[in-house]
């Protein structure tokens, strides 16, 4: 007699697993971190491999302590790794990268409850508190294309931990800050194509927006909220541009700083985005409201991660006044 | 009363770590430990004097205006330990800035008048004050000294972490308090056992 197998809903499964997902994102990341390591040099690959390192040993540490689900194979520790070293400087020193992504990992993550329970994106709360504890060493940026670049560090990066970090000789600015700080405008080509100072895997804008639009393709993010949170930069910024020419206009604001690596890669984060159509929609309009705040009126020369964290905090609340009604319910 | 009237408040009953009352002064003025110590210090005065007041006066206070009464008294202290504080030292008075005011609706004082002072004898609430106004100044110095150790790489103003120290700017700032309370806490619970 043939055994009768019984089963809960749901019957069917996709093939696409949680690990399946985090690895085709960590495949989509690659080339504009390895522009970030061509253009940086050594020492963005070691802010790269010591946040991964650092992140993977993290996850592996809290998981077996607070006996949780999922383990490092799943690839959500290697994506906040290197989110996280894709948004700092490749000055940055290597320990306050390894302490960044112990707190991404573990205040982040780990504090909400782990994989799949975080309301805000565990990479950007790593950044905020480096920014927040740091402010000197993660606003010291460098030009890229050094020509020793692959044959030494930066003077900061082998810093002895908890030591303050030493002066490059040489200093660049982010395009954001020249405009801010000394209104001067950078060429859009150099934004886009990745020959201006900044993050080690901020500055290729098109290689970033490449990655994304190929997990949108493969329906892998939604792409409702990078569409969201550019078109309402572009709109706002090209409204404001033409009002007073003193703001930068749409397209420096899209290839400028962090913008496409937050509105592809870290507000699609598919634990902190809404679920509901409307939320998404608004949830994108949103940050790409607070970019443009932040930029203009705020005092920091960039906003996409504030922007970002703060459109995170308002995600249940989207979600509460977007739900659909029942079939049947009470209008 | 029994025998840990006393000391129930400087760990059992600690009014940082297990009561958790008046968080303003824990979270707000804790960025050094010297500002921690006088804001425990002068708690720790008004507490034990209103304490010792309101038992004083228990019999003669009416119930329907007794917290109006315990607010006044506790205020007339907070006055004192403004002016006094303002004397010794005006940095400091700067530093504390409205947090000494704020005494006065601190809730372990009022809470200390109404669920103790008010029902038991004068020895008895000078004891419980001295308590509970010592559990709190070493629940002061705890998160002070953690925030000035990493915020500034000193304690108690020495720089005990060298020169080289990179000092963490956030630990000084309001987030810190929260980070240094919740570390405290989960610490704590888990030593009770009763934490992760």
């Amino acid at each position: 007699m043939k055994a009768l197998l019984l089963k809960g809903a749901p019957h069917l499964n996709s093939e696409r697993t949680t690990a399946y997902i985090m690895w085709h994102v960590c495949w989509a990341l690659l080339p504009a971190a390895l522009w970030g390591i061509w253009s940086f040099g050594l020492s963005a690959l070691s802010v790269l491999v010591v946040c991964v390192g650092a992140a993977c040993l993290a996850d592996f540490g809290f998981t077996s302590r607070f006996h949780r689900l999922g383990s490092l194979s799943d690839g959500s520790a290697v994506i906040t790794g290197l989110l996280l070293g894709m948004t700092l400087p490749p000055s940055v020193p290597l320990w306050m990268a390894a302490l960044g992504s112990l707190v991404a990992i573990g205040l982040g993550k780990h504090a909400f409850g782990g994989l799949g329970q975080n309301l805000f994106n565990p990479a950007l709360v790593g950044r905020a508190f480096l920014q927040a504890a740091f402010p000197a060493a993660m606003t010291r940026w460098t030009p890229p294309f050094l020509s020793d670049r692959f044959q030494s560090f930066l003077a900061g990066s082998w810093t002895i931990p908890f030591a303050r970090p030493q002066l490059d000789a040489i200093s660049g600015a982010t395009p954001l800050g020249l405009l801010k700080f000394d209104h001067m405008s950078s060429h859009i080509s150099d934004l886009f194509l990745g020959q201006t100072a900044g993050c080690i895997g901020e500055t290729a804008s098109v290689l970033v927006l490449t990655g994304g639009a190929y997990l949108a393709l493969r329906r892998m993010l939604d792409w409702r909220i990078p569409i969201a949170v550019m078109g309402s930069v572009f709109v706002i910024s090209g409204v404001a541009n033409q009002l007073n020419a003193n703001y930068p206009d749409g397209l420096f604001m899209l290839g400028s700083g962090g913008l496409m690596v937050g509105a592809w890669f870290m507000a699609t984060d598919m634990v902190t985005s809404p679920v509901t159509t409307g939320a998404i929609w608004l949830f994108g309009v949103l940050i790409g409201f607070l970019i443009c705040a932040i930029r203009f009126w705020g005092g920091l020369p960039e906003g996409v991660m504030y922007a970002i964290l703060i459109a995170n905090a308002t995600v249940p609340l989207l979600e509460r006044f977007t739900q659909p009604k029942a079939f049947g319910g009470q209008p | 009363m029994t025998a840990d009237t006393f000391s129930k408040g400087l760990w059992r009953e600690n009014p940082v770590f297990v009561q958790v009352l008046g968080m303003c002064p824990v979270l707000a003025v804790t960025n050094t430990a010297i500002n921690s110590m006088a804001m425990g210090l002068a708690t720790l005065f008004v507490l034990v004097m209103s304490s010792t007041l309101v038992s004083l006066l228990r019999h003669l206070i009416p119930k329907q205006v007794r917290i109006a009464s315990f607010i006044l008294i506790i205020a007339t202290f907070v006055t004192a330990v403004d002016y006094v504080i303002q004397a010794i030292s005006v940095e400091l008075h700067k530093a504390l800035g409205a947090f000494i005011s704020l005494i006065v609706v601190n809730c372990i004082i009022l809470g200390r008048a109404e669920a103790f002072a008010s029902k038991n004898g004068v020895l008895d609430a000078m004891k419980d004050a001295l308590g509970m106004g010592l559990g709190f100044t070493f629940g002061l110095l705890c998160l002070g000294g953690v925030r000035e150790l990493f915020g500034s790489g000193s304690l108690f103003g020495w720089h005990v972490l060298g020169p080289h120290f990179e000092p963490w700017v956030l630990m000084v700032l309001p987030p810190g308090g929260f980070f240094t309370l919740a570390g405290w806490l989960w610490l704590i619970e888990l030593r009770k056992g009763r934490a992760t």
